[in-house]
């Protein structure tokens, strides 16, 4: 008896995706031309040309899609597309304000920096599988992220606006920390999945909640050492936030455990105390957060109460782009990418790229959960929470909800290190999500009714 | 695993409204708080983007702004600045607008004011760029410049009202001003005009006729007590009170002495008028004794003493002391102690005696003109305080006009014309010259401009330095101007 068995295939989506990509490829020329027409009351000569990179970049990574990722998850690539032509946008238009043409502006380096992020994230695409390969260099990503993150203490190091935390390799300059990012997330991932029994049964309970063995909490002391260690010696208060934040959020995922999370956040508040005390920079970041319009917090951190001048100055529904004075904020292409979108495209326009990031976190997150391994659940958990921890550290830092840290907002923000890291990290979430997606190898029914065949015979 | 992974996105959740919530903070609850900020750059830069309303003097703009090539689009420009300064003020790129009308109506200069809202609406309908509303003055530009020369070099103030309306015809402050480099687009020269200007110990940027430090009014201040006195109905004009050489002052060793040495009148009593006249000292302490502080800062608030006055700059209200033995009482009487005034609430209780007893509400904008052209708005004469009853507004009148005629105020006496006046000397303070005042109202009969003269330490005169001689020439210059 024939029995009825149809298999339902998931949509693929890579139609919608090509749609929505296509989309957010058209918000980006209306925002282009708008631009233009501010500035000079014309079309841009160069319109489609310069609309075509970006357009023929996204469809590269749709087609690789297509190609070697059938499955993937088709929201993540339309949103990135957006978010990295926003920023493009914003970025030429704040040339234009500074009296730099397309060919030596800031919008070009950036458009280049795509290219080769993209360009890499293509490669990550197409050689990496499976991302199970990845658990074998668990701690060969754990050391490399450390080396990274000392780097800019080598005589290699640069250091700008007061934080070290880039290298220079003739006139090219790099911040090493936002590869370790990822590098970190492998390495967790890694780590706990091996370990997460052990952290999460042994133990000793008190006052009902189960804490961890003292001989278990090692890599808990260690990622908070390396944390205290960034923000004292090379001042970058955001990288310190991001590495602790996603390490206490992996070891929560991987245990189930809200013990760790207590614990994580007891040592966070404790660290942050001493080192309020003995660091001056941090003292003074605590100042510019909480009295940022009073005399002292005008003169230490001006920037941040301007950033919020602009973005008062934009109200509900903004400047219309090309009409506000986002320049007049110091950094309105990198740190204060976000005041600058504020002001000109008001309140509304960052609602919607607020709501980009949440929907690019929940793809991330329903991705992890789709996922049968637990590596590939934790990979992807610790991928989307640093995008996740990027966003609310840079967007909150400069709405006063946390203090300024120097975090970049990613795709958006000016800066070819945390594109190229952004990029290769949507390609390893978009390689994970292919594999949650994708069915189960199809059960023919057909191979029931076969007689068994011998395979080998000793 | 995938419990605490939605756990972990209800976490994502909830940071991201918090900074939904903070922008919207900082976008739409708490952005009015953000923009009025001083030193906001953007909202500087707003108010630069249109065109700012003038500033007008019979029809003539006494600032202007004419479009400019750089960032600023418009540069401020003062046609008279020196003769204005004070009364246009400035509006400075880095230092705000500040000092006059350009300050105290600076939300309808810029466009930014509510009222305006109607104009804008039909200007953004017709097409018309917007810009400010401009604003024509009180000012009677014949008037203040008579008063800027009669002043000269010497500091001081002279104010000159309409008594009938309490429009402001003229306000003169000396040292004064030059406010064209402060509204200068480069900042260098900005901050060098600022800085030499705040400096400057003779305060140019202090607008003595209606701020600064107060000035002891002195005998001037007889005519508030004669009027406290004429309204309590125990005396009229030609009741005989006590004018000793020197007054006893009940619980001091010493007594109050007259300016001029003997008494005021035989018997060392003299009429109420004479007293006026020769500026009794004795006479009017003894007055001040008998009606005591109560009836005295009563009467002094009735022509305006401790009002919190708009003409739109600010007026710093003039006082009396709040507490006074009987020695202060009869110090008060002659305008001496604690009694603090400006030059407009002088001109004031002059006005209040022309227009009948009545003290109108002083203003300097006559009328808002919209971005047509077109009058928005007209300033109506209001009555501020009733100060006396019409019977004791003659009798002062009369008072008054002996003062000028064969009193102490001769020489700011205009021939053709009667004038009504008080001269005053006032201490500051041992070693000092004193400031010279005069107060009066012409012509007498038929009232048309109310004057008050300030002179600090005397001006030219130096110690030598009388009210009638150093403040009644320059009262009378102000007044030949006003009725030519």
């Amino acid at each position: 008896m024939r029995r009825a068995i149809t298999t339902i295939t998931p949509a693929r989506g890579r139609n919608v995706e090509l749609l929505l990509t296509a989309l957010a490829i058209g918000v980006v020329i209306l925002a282009y031309i708008n631009v233009s027409v501010a500035e000079s009351g014309t079309v841009p000569a160069d319109l489609l040309g310069h609309t075509g990179i970006l357009a023929a970049i996204a469809l590269a990574v749709h087609l690789v899609l297509r190609w070697r990722a059938s499955y993937a998850d088709p929201i993540i690539l339309p949103i990135v597309t957006l978010l990295n032509g926003i920023g493009l946008v914003m970025i030429h238009r704040l040339d234009l304000a500074a009296g730099r043409d397309f060919s030596s502006g800031l919008a070009l380096r950036q458009l280049v920096w795509t290219g080769l992020g993209v360009g890499i994230a293509l490669a990550v695409l197409i050689a990496l599988r499976d991302h199970r390969v990845l658990r074998r260099y668990t701690y060969t990503a754990g050391l490399a992220a450390l080396v990274f993150i000392a780097l800019p203490l080598t005589p290699l190091g640069h250091s700008v606006y007061g934080a070290k935390i880039w290298i220079k390799l003739g006139a090219f300059t790099f911040q090493p920390a936002e590869i370790a990012k990822i590098l970190l997330a492998v390495f967790f991932a890694g780590y706990l999945v091996q370990t997460r029994d052990m952290l999460a049964l042994a133990g000793h309970k008190v006052l009902g909640i189960t804490f961890p063995r003292a001989r278990d909490m090692g890599p808990l002391v260690i990622a908070w050492l390396a944390a205290a260690f960034v923000l004292v010696l090379e001042n970058d208060f955001g990288t310190t936030l991001l590495i602790f934040g996603l390490f206490v959020a992996m070891l929560y995922v991987a245990t189930e455990r809200i013990s760790w999370v207590v614990l994580g956040l007891g040592l966070a508040a404790g660290g942050a105390l001493v080192v309020y005390q003995f660091a001056s920079h941090v003292q003074t970041r605590v100042l510019c957060w909480t009295d940022t319009f009073s005399e002292e917090g005008m003169q230490q951190c001006g920037q941040l109460a301007t950033g919020i001048m602009g973005m008062a100055a934009g109200g509900i529904s903004g400047t219309g782009l090309g009409r506000g004075r986002p320049w007049l904020t110091p950094l309105p292409e990198s740190d204060f990418i976000f005041t600058s979108l504020a002001e000109e495209l008001g309140l509304i326009g960052i609602f919607a790229i607020i709501m980009l990031y949440a929907l690019l976190v929940e793809r991330g997150l329903r991705s992890a959960i789709g996922l049968r391994d637990g590596f590939g659940k934790l990979l992807a958990t610790g991928l989307t929470f640093v995008l996740a921890i990027q966003v609310f550290v840079v967007i909150g830092g400069v709405t006063r909800v946390i203090p300024l840290t120097g975090l970049t907002l990613p795709f958006i923000a000016y800066g070819g290190s945390s594109l190229l890291t952004n990029w290769t990290l949507v390609a390893i979430l978009l390689r994970i999500s292919d594999h949650a997606r994708r069915p189960e190898p199809e059960f023919d029914p057909a191979s029931m009714d076969a007689p068994t065949q011998m395979v080998k015979a000793r | 695993m995938n419990q605490p992974i939605r756990r972990l996105s209800m976490l994502v959740s909830v940071l991201f409204v918090l900074l939904l919530g903070s922008s919207t903070w900082i976008q739409v609850l708490g952005s009015q708080d953000i923009n009025d900020r001083p030193g906001n750059r953007r909202t500087q830069l707003e108010s630069y983007a249109r065109e700012r309303g003038q500033i007008l003097i019979g029809g003539r703009p006494i600032a202007s702004s004419t479009p400019t090539d750089d960032d600023l689009q418009w540069q401020r420009v003062y046609s008279d600045p020196r003769l204005y300064s004070h009364i246009t003020g400035w509006n400075s790129f880095t230092y705000g607008p500040g000092g006059g009308i350009e300050q105290a109506e600076d939300g309808l200069l810029s466009g930014r004011d509510d009222k305006l809202f109607y104009d804008r609406l039909t200007g953004t309908i017709a097409g018309r760029e917007p810009k400010g509303a401009s604003l024509e003055l009180t000012i009677n530009p014949k008037i203040q410049k008579a008063a800027d020369e009669a002043l000269g070099d010497q500091r001081g103030a002279v104010v000159a009202l309409d008594p009938r309306t309490g429009a402001i015809l003229a306000m003169v402050s000396h040292p004064e001003f030059d406010p064209t480099p402060l509204v200068s687009h480069d900042p260098a020269v900005e901050k060098k005009a600022w800085e030499s200007l705040n400096s400057d110990p003779a305060r140019p940027l202090v607008n003595r006729s209606i701020t600064g430090n107060l000035y002891p009014p002195g005998s001037v201040f007889k005519i508030v007590t004669a009027a406290a006195a004429l309204e309590d109905g125990q005396w009229s004009e030609d009741s005989t009170i006590p004018g000793p050489a020197v007054l006893d002052l009940p619980q001091t060793e010493v007594g109050l002495p007259n300016s001029h040495p003997g008494a005021c009148g035989p018997d060392d009593k003299v009429t109420l008028a004479a007293a006026l006249q020769d500026s009794c000292n004795t006479a009017f302490g003894w007055l001040g004794m008998q009606l005591g502080g109560d009836a005295m800062r009563q009467q002094a608030g009735k022509f305006g003493f401790g009002d919190d006055l708009e003409v739109p700059m600010k007026v710093t209200p003039s006082t009396l002391p709040a507490q006074m033995s009987p020695a202060q009482e009869a110090q008060v009487g002659i305008g001496q102690y604690d009694v603090r005034v400006t030059p407009l609430q002088v001109a004031m209780v002059s006005s209040a005696v022309a227009n009948d007893g009545v003290v109108m509400k002083p203003h300097l904008v006559q009328s808002v003109l919209g971005s047509d052209l077109s009058t928005i708005s007209e300033t109506k004469p209001e009555q501020l305080s009733k100060a006396m009853e019409p019977k004791t507004s003659d009798q002062l009148t009369d008072m008054m006009k002996l003062v000028v005629e064969r009193g102490t105020g001769t020489q700011a006496a205009v021939s053709g014309t009667s004038v009504a006046g008080k001269t005053g000397t006032a201490e500051h303070g041992a070693g000092l010259p004193p400031h010279a005042w005069f107060t009066g109202f012409a012509p007498a009969d038929n009232p048309q401009i109310a004057v008050a003269v300030v002179v600090e330490d005397g001006g030219r005169a130096g110690n030598e330095a009388y009210g009638g001689s150093v403040a009644g020439p320059i009262s009378a210059a102000v007044m030949k101007a006003a009725l030519q």
